[in-house]
Order: C-alpha cells, then sequence, then structure tokens
C-alpha cells in the first residue's frame, strides 16, 4: 500500500533522513521508532504529501504522492480539535472538506466504538485529554482511509490514558484493519501494536533494523510474550545511541 | 445589585456635578448643571431625537462599510505574503494620518450628505477591524492549519471554516474598538461640514454660546456609543458563548 524507495530528506544543510527503503502492506501495522530528532516525524509527513522529499519516491496504492491524499489520513500528537464545533461535527469535518455526503451515522458507530456515545454534543473542551485523543481517532476514521499515518499520537496522554488508547487503537485496527504507519518512541506500544516495527538511527535517520513482531493478537501490555520483542528493542535502540 | 452598581456610579458623578455647579456658583454657559441639560433637551426634544438618529444613522453605515472592507484587507493581507508586504506600511500610514485633516477634503469630495460622514466613519474603523482579523487569522494554531493540510482542504476551506472562525474572538475586539470610534468619526464629519447630526448641534451650540444644549448633544452621543458598545458585547456573547 505505502512504498518508500531511497528517500532522504535535508533541511537545509541538516540532514533529517537518508536512504529510507520502507514496504507497507495493506492491512499491514508498522510502528516507527527512534530517539527524538531522528527524523520519525519528517517520515511520516513525507508519506502524508505534506513535505516533498529532498530525494527518492514514495507511492501510496501504486501513486506517487505529490500532494496530501483523500485516501490518508493523519493523526497528530495534539488532539487538533476545531474548539467551536461539536464532537460530532469535528469528527464529520473531513467528510465536509471532502465534499462527502451524509456520514453521520458512521460517526455516531465511531464514536460508540471508541466509547464515546452519548457525547456527540459536546465540545472538545469538556472533554479530558484521552477523550479528545479518541475523538481525534474517529476523526481519521471516517472517511474510511486506507492508510493511517500516526505521529505520536498518545504522547502528550497521562501513563493509565495512554495504554488505554493504545488497547482501544488494538481493537480498532482488528475491526477495521487497514495500513498504519505509527510513529512512537513508546517501546510498549510499538510491541503491543505492530507487525513490524522500524528502528531508526538518528542524524540522519537510518533505517537501524526492522523487527517482525509475530505475536498473535489480541495482545494485552504487560503480556509475557511482548516482554522479549521489548527487549530485542531496547537493545536496539542503545545500540542507535552511539 | 450587579445590576445596580453603574447606575449607582452614574448617580453619583451626575450629583456631584449638580453640587460643584452649586457650590462653586458656576455660570450656566460655562458648565451647566444636569437640570439645565434635561431642560435643554425638553425644549427640542423631537429635533434633538432626529439628530440623534441622523449620528446613529452615520456611524452604523460607516461601521457595516468598514467591516465589508476590512474584513477582505485582512484575508488579502493574511493570504498573501506579497499583498501584505505592498499595503501593510500604507494602510498603517492611512491610520496615522489625523483624521479631523482628512475631515474637511471628504466634504470638498462628497459634500454636506452623510456619503462624507460615512467615509470618515470608515478611515477610522476599518484599521482597527483588519488588524484584530489578521491578527486573529494569523494565531490559528499550526496543527489546525497542519490538519487542514493533510484533509488537502482549499484555500477558501481553510480561510473560512478555520482562520476567520479562529479569528472570530478577536474579531469581536476589533470591532468594539472600531464601534466607540465610529460615533466619533461622525461627530468629526459633522463638525466639518454638515446640516444634521448631534456634531453639527454640538458645533451650532458653541456659537451662541448655549452649552446646555451642547451638553445634552453630547449625552445622546454618550447614550447611542455605550447602547452600541454594549449591543455588540451582547452580540458576542450569543456568538461566542464559550469564549
Amino acid at each position: 500500500m505505502i512504498r518508500v524507495e531511497r528517500v532522504s530528506q535535508a533541511f537545509g544543510t541538516v540532514g533529517a533522513l537518508a536512504g529510507i527503503d520502507l514496504e507497507v502492506g495493506e492491512h499491514e501495522f508498522v510502528a516507527v521508532i527512534g530517539r527524538s530528532g531522528c527524523g520519525k516525524s519528517t517520515l511520516l509527513r513525507l508519506i502524508a504529501g505534506l513535505l516533498t522529499p529532498s530525494a527518492g519516491r514514495i507511492s501510496v496504492a501504486d501513486e506517487e504522492v505529490t500532494k496530501p491524499r483523500r485516501d490518508v489520513s493523519v493523526m497528530f500528537q495534539r488532539p487538533a480539535l476545531l474548539p467551536w464545533r461539536s464532537v460530532l461535527s469535528n469528527v464529520l469535518l473531513p467528510i465536509e472538506i471532502c465534499g462527502l455526503g451524509d456520514h453521520r451515522e458512521r460517526a455516531h458507530e465511531l464514536l460508540a466504538l471508541v466509547g464515546l456515545a452519548g457525547f456527540e454534543k459536546r465540545r472538545p473542551h469538556e472533554l479530558s485529554g484521552g477523550m479528545q485523543q479518541r475523538v481525534s481517532l474517529c476523526r481519521s476514521l471516517i472517511q474510511s482511509p486506507r492508510v493511517m499515518l500516526m505521529d505520536e499520537p498518545f504522547s502528550a496522554l497521562d501513563a493509565i490514558t495512554r495504554s488505554e488508547l493504545a488497547e482501544e487503537l488494538q481493537r480498532v485496527q482488528l475491526e477495521l484493519p487497514r495500513a498504519v504507519v505509527f510513529v512512537t518512541h513508546s517501546i510498549d506500544e510499538a510491541v503491543l501494536l505492530a507487525d513490524r516495527i522500524v528502528v531508526l538511527s538518528p542524524r540522519p535517520g537510518r533505517i537501524h533494523q526492522i523487527v517482525d513482531v509475530s505475536i498473535p493478537r489480541p495482545r494485552a501490555l504487560g503480556q509475557a510474550e511482548l516482554d522479549e520483542v521489548s527487549r530485542e528493542l531496547r537493545g536496539l535502540l542503545s545500540e542507535v545511541t552511539a | 445589585m450587579k445590576a445596580l452598581l453603574p447606575v449607582l456610579g452614574l448617580v453619583a458623578i451626575i450629583g456631584l456635578w449638580w453640587l460643584a455647579t452649586i457650590v462653586f456658583g458656576i455660570e450656566s454657559f460655562l458648565v451647566p448643571s444636569p437640570a439645565d441639560v434635561v431642560a435643554s433637551f425638553a425644549e427640542l426634544p423631537g429635533y434633538l431625537l432626529e439628530q440623534t438618529l441622523v449620528t446613529l444613522w452615520e456611524a452604523v453605515f460607516g461601521f457595516a462599510v468598514s467591516i465589508v472592507v476590512g474584513v477582505p484587507i485582512a484575508l488579502l493581507i493574511v493570504g498573501s505574503k506579497i499583498m501584505e508586504r505592498m499595503f501593510y506600511p500604507l494602510l498603517v500610514a492611512l491610520n496615522a494620518v489625523p483624521k479631523v485633516a482628512i475631515a474637511p477634503i471628504a466634504v470638498v469630495w462628497f459634500g454636506f450628505g452623510i456619503e462624507s460622514k460615512v467615509l470618515l466613519v470608515v478611515l477610522v474603523c476599518v484599521f482597527p477591524i483588519v488588524i484584530s482579523t489578521a491578527s486573529g487569522m494569523k494565531s490559528t494554531p499550526d496543527e489546525l492549519a497542519e490538519l487542514f493540510r493533510s484533509l488537502d482542504a482549499t484555500r477558501g476551506q481553510e480561510f473560512f471554516k478555520l482562520r476567520l472562525r479562529h479569528a472570530l474572538p478577536q474579531v469581536f475586539v476589533g470591532l468594539k474598538v472600531a464601534i466607540s470610534l465610529a460615533v466619533i468619526g461622525a461627530v468629526i464629519a459633522e463638525f466639518v461640514g454638515a446640516r444634521a447630526g448631534l456634531g453639527y448641534v454640538i458645533y451650532t451650540s458653541g456659537a451662541s454660546a448655549d452649552t446646555s444644549l451642547a451638553f445634552a448633544a453630547m449625552t445622546l452621543l454618550a447614550i447611542i456609543s455605550v447602547g452600541l458598545f454594549y449591543g455588540l458585547s451582547y452580540l458576542e456573547r450569543k456568538v461566542l458563548p464559550y469564549a
């Protein structure tokens, strides 16, 4: 679904990414992990079409990415909800922007899926951070994107809410599978969610190693089988620091 | 009790004023007592109300034109760096020109009718509206702008569904500044060349040393200014209940 070929990105003279090759299958969940400043978010923005690569080629569904696509949704670190809109109308924003038909029923279903039934008429400021990020998740699912790009979506939340949301995302991905690139610096989240985990080394960001996670789903945080992969990742991450 | 406090303040000031005119024996052509002012109004209530409506209409009309002109200017400034570089300094310069200096020219151009008054009102009002709208739109959080870009939104959608809507609280700040200036602009224009309006009343009453009449007209001006300001605040609370 996503193909990244020999992509490099530089900002001025600063290299952010160098020679990235990556493929993500149709229903595959790929986590990208690395220290801050290793170009994780840049990679995501490139796939999203928010940036143009300095070198190399990126395609989604066999079409080269030159600008943001409507079948690719992006979820940011912060919920990025419009404060003057209700929860429901925030979820429906992509539909409105793209001029699609009535998706209200689907919006209600998605909100129910993440446990927000009954909150449709609330405004974002009435919700907790975790609930806001759930709304944001619904918004990125509303147009049934083929690709979902998530940029550290839970990093601004407290630890308990984080793990709740990570498990919820796993459920959502099992019910509505799609190609996901999930940028994180949480090893636990990566191991819980991903089919493959890309470890990036910093400055400029290169693929250090790709780890396959073949543990069957649903997985649970703290599950013993996950520990082994976590340990491996921790080792890899300490290698790339040097 | 809270609603009574402004009234109480007003009564106290009027009381002090009245007391001062009596205690110091001030002549009524210098500072009339509140009773003189009321009497002055009572002599010509119909005429004065008519002049009030003239000034009110000039101010409101000019204010409306300022919004119609000012918001698109703000959109241009925010939308294009080139436009901003080209016209923003001119706008600042225009705002720096004393409007009293323009008033006689406005009369030469547009005559004694409402047009010259509206022009002057627009000149004083448009700047705060442009500034507040533009800065409100520019302060849209990056994450929201990026969200719109990731949705492949058009520029129009980004402006109207996001930036302008985000700017609304700040737009109201500008509107409230502008509405107070609108009445002043109308009065300045009336001073220079008019046949009606409260500014005209004040100007002519000065010539005949009818200070009480001038005070009555000023009181009416104050009333319309306050009325317009609070009307706008009311509208703001209706439109932005959560702000």
